[in-house]
């Protein structure tokens, strides 16, 4: 192959993925636009060619061409269970996608104290709790404990914060309670686990209580869990939500921010428009 | 099975300290009883019903018990009023204690019988309930034979698949149960109700509504049992049983496993009181108690230590699982129990990135299996460090298998790839079943075949936890138990004697205490 030959040849290698088209995005699987999808599922019957069958037709249904069944197991008596492969036919349009985002700028541990030292000059009083029925503090516990998780520090370290740990299973009322009483600025809950959607109950029963003792806007709620989003939790009332992932610095950085933004000052470099601190 | 050097002169000290630990608070929990306590003895004597209350089931037991409480009449226990009411009345048990529940006899305005009469006869029931845990434990032996167990304490026959159900509805778990037995797990844990250890009463009858988990109930402890001995006698395999002694009713859940047959159940001298702030001193007494009803009925418990390594570091915490491991060792044996029947539990928490990370958890499954070689080691999967990524998790349980399988850990509670999501589908439990009897398989006699580098990665880090384990206990004995907690010698969590839940159901004994099964169990 001559030089000039390979130079093309590689020029149409770039020109492939230069078609890419924004408005009508597919998944990747080894060529643009081809679509693939992988799914897994049970099937409450026994493998059988009809079970296979049955796998086919759902695929199809889900909007899959060309399907592959990768596998039909046994997984128990009456249950076959699919790994399936296809080809999407749907596209969605990448550039009319708005995501609610956190405002903030991410900063460091250092950073923050020092913004809180100088700008604000007294300690931020934070409150961090699993609330209801939840008994799961490992979430919690990553952003409060002076341990943190993933080498970023807790809370509880930071100089400039007054971070306590209340643990599991505190009611809301008594969570408000000590909110009012220790005059808290920041508020965090933790949900990890739920079932029929409770924990999207207790969020916005805090913030209900909070708004009939006159503190909804007073502090600021941040939720925090696997199954929390940043839209969600504003659905919920609160002020930002945290998903998985999420580092205590991130937390921090957040509600300093927040903070000052409400009482009017505003950092030079805060984050106004563009999230840095990105959630799903 | 290779072995690690250990200074097992060392391993001595820290028996002897756990020792002295327990006797630290030994006094305290033989003087004293709770309203747990009391409740489970009335429901081993056969007051089992429920009235009902706001629409809801409430325990008979509860009924009779709080009254006594309000009235100040439970330090001598319920014992004495409850057999003087049935020479009084000449009813049954269960007959007594309905009438009691229901507010229509009031056991402390019966004439009294004579004092000697009430304790020969308080003996003699005492003795009929025994010997129907004893039965109930002969029954569930004989199941166990009839169909070849070959369940080993030591892990010799290779770890045991152990998995969660966890739907809310006990029939639904059933059939969740099956499917996993089907697939090839040897036990089913089903998952409680989260905040059941909260509740200071058992709920009633079959539940079909839970919060992360299903009530643990008599009733459903023995829906469940039903179900697993029809799947096993199908599949020729016996099935064990699991669930959660723990919480304010650690006492009675131990009197309903027991009747209803359960193999294994959740059960920690400290956990209620680190990890749900129930007092300390219930949990104490209230523990030792539920782990004398657990040595007559032989069952095997399993430890939480796991705990420690989920909510602080892995890598930083190897010692305070030791510790507590040997503290849990020493409340059994006080208890009566046997090495076989504690399943001391750790877990495979540490960083995935920490540098050489698998030497760490090897040297620490070894260590817990060499140190404890005649109990039945329990070992919980990676949690902390699990995502959405749910390829990456299937990795990580499988890395968790090995390690199991190559340090010989005698119950495996096999990961979920979905951890970090949901509670299992059915799916999730298939895959990760497959996933551990490969590894179980393929690696069987690999820790029989190698050794341990001498003085290499894997032993020194052992001898740096046995190390750390020795001071740790020395500073709790010299601070005794209940200071050492207040000052965060585990989870780093500070708790007081006084406070956490609970605290006002321990009641000081009366010197004419009187209950039978202390010496009968």
């Amino acid at each position: 192959m001559s030089d000039s030959n390979l130079e093309s040849k590689l020029s149409d290698q770039k020109s492939r993925m230069s078609e890419l088209d924004l408005t009508q995005l597919k998944p990747y699987g080894d060529i643009l636009n081809d679509g693939t999808i992988q799914v897994s599922f049970t099937l409450p019957v026994e493998p059988s060619p009809e079970a296979r069958e049955a796998a086919m037709q759902f695929a199809h249904k889900m909007g899959l061409d060309q399907v592959k069944i990768a596998t039909m197991e046994k997984a128990a008596n009456g249950f076959a269970f699919f790994v399936v492969y296809g080809n999407t036919r749907h596209t969605v349009d990448f550039t009319e996608i708005h995501v609610v985002k956190v405002k903030a700028k991410k900063r460091s541990r250092d950073e923050i104290d020092e913004i809180i030292r100088t700008q604000i000059g007294r300690k931020l009083v934070v409150l961090g709790a699993c609330t209801g029925y939840d008994a799961h503090t490992v979430g919690i516990d990553a952003i409060m404990n002076m341990k943190g998780f993933a080498g970023d520090y807790g809370l509880e370290r930071y100089q400039w914060l007054d971070a306590r740990n209340l643990g599991a299973q505190v009611l809301n009322d008594d969570l408000l309670k000590l909110a009012v009483d220790e005059k808290a600025d920041v508020i965090l809950v933790s949900k990890v686990v739920t079932q029929h959607n409770i924990h999207l109950k207790d969020l916005q029963e805090l913030i209900k209580r909070a708004d009939e003792l006159g503190v909804a806007d007073k502090m600021i709620f941040v939720a925090g869990g696997p199954r929390v989003t940043h839209p969600m939790a504003l659905e919920c009332g609160f002020d930002a939500g945290f998903g998985v992932g999420t580092k205590p610095s991130d937390v921090a950085s957040y509600f300093v921010e927040e903070y000052l933004r409400r009482q009017g000052v505003s950092l030079e470099d805060a984050q106004e428009t563009e999230a840095e601190i990105s959630q799903e | 099975m290779a072995h690690l050097n250990l200074d097992f002169a060392k391993v001595e000290r820290c028996r002897e300290l756990a020792q002295q630990i327990s006797q630290s608070v030994e006094g305290m929990i033989t003087s004293h009883t709770t309203v747990g306590i009391e409740r489970a003895t009335l429901r081993m004597l056969g007051v089992n019903g429920a009235v009902t209350r706001n629409g809801q089931f409430y325990p008979e037991v509860n009924a009779i018990i709080d009254e006594l409480q309000k009235k100040g009449q439970l330090a001598s226990g319920v014992m004495p009023l409850f057999v003087n009411g049935l020479i009084q009345t000449g009813l049954s048990v269960s007959e007594l204690g309905r009438e009691v529940a229901e507010g229509r006899i009031i056991l402390t305005a019966l004439p009294q019988a004579l004092r000697a009469d009430i304790d020969n006869k308080a003996i003699e029931l005492t003795r009929t309930s025994v010997s129907r845990l004893v039965a109930a434990r002969e029954k569930r032996d004989g199941l166990r034979l009839e169909l070849k167990d070959h369940f080993d304490a030591e892990g010799k026959n290779g770890p045991l698949l152990y998995v969660i159900v966890a739907t809310g509805n006990i029939f639904d778990d059933v059939v969740q149960a099956r499917a996993a037995a089907q697939a090839g797990a040897d036990a089913i844990a089903v998952i409680r109700s989260t905040a059941q250890s909260l509740l200071d009463y058992v709920p009633h009858g079959a539940t079909t509504e839970g919060f992360g988990g299903t009530y643990a109930t008599q009733e459903n402890f023995r829906i469940m049992r039903e179900a697993l001995d029809d799947e096993g006698k199908k599949l020729g395999r016996y099935i064990r049983l699991t669930n959660y002694c723990s919480g304010l009713c650690m006492a009675e859940i131990a009197a309903l496993g027991a009747m209803e047959r359960l193999d294994f159940l959740l059960n920690d001298a400290m956990y209620g009181i680190l990890f749900r702030d129930i007092n300390m001193k219930r949990t104490l007494i209230d523990q030792h108690f539920s782990r004398r009803i657990i040595a007559l009925s032989r069952i095997v418990i399993h430890t939480g230590e796991d705990n420690y390594l989920t909510t602080a570091d892995a890598v930083e915490n190897g010692h305070q699982v030791l510790a507590s491991q040997f503290i849990n060792e020493r409340f059994a044996l006080n208890a009566k129990m046997t090495p076989d029947l504690m399943g001391l539990g750790h877990a495979q928490e540490m960083d995935p990135e920490h540098p050489n990370v698998f030497l760490l958890e090897i040297a620490r499954a070894q260590m817990t299996r060499d140190i404890f070689p005649k109990s039945p080691i329990k070992f919980m999967p990676p949690t902390r460090f699990k995502s959405g990524d749910i390829f990456y998790s299937h990795l990580m349980d499988a890395m968790f298998n090995f390690v199991g399988v190559v340090t010989g850990q005698t119950i495996q509670l096999l990961g979920m790839a979905t951890e970090a999501m949901h509670t299992p589908l059915l799916q999730d439990r298939w895959m990760s079943i497959k996933n551990a009897k490969y590894i179980f398989s393929g690696a069987k006699d690999l820790g029989a075949d190698i050794r341990f580098e001498k003085g290499g990665k894997i032993e020194s880090w052992a001898a740096k936890v046995l190390d750390e384990t020795l001071s740790h206990l020395e500073m709790i004995n010299l601070k005794g138990l209940p200071r050492a907690i207040e000052e965060r010698a585990f989870a780093e969590v500070s708790r007081r004697e006084t406070g956490g839940k609970g605290h006002d159901g321990v009641i000081v004994r009366s010197p004419d205490y009187l209950n039978p099964f202390f010496d009968l169990l």
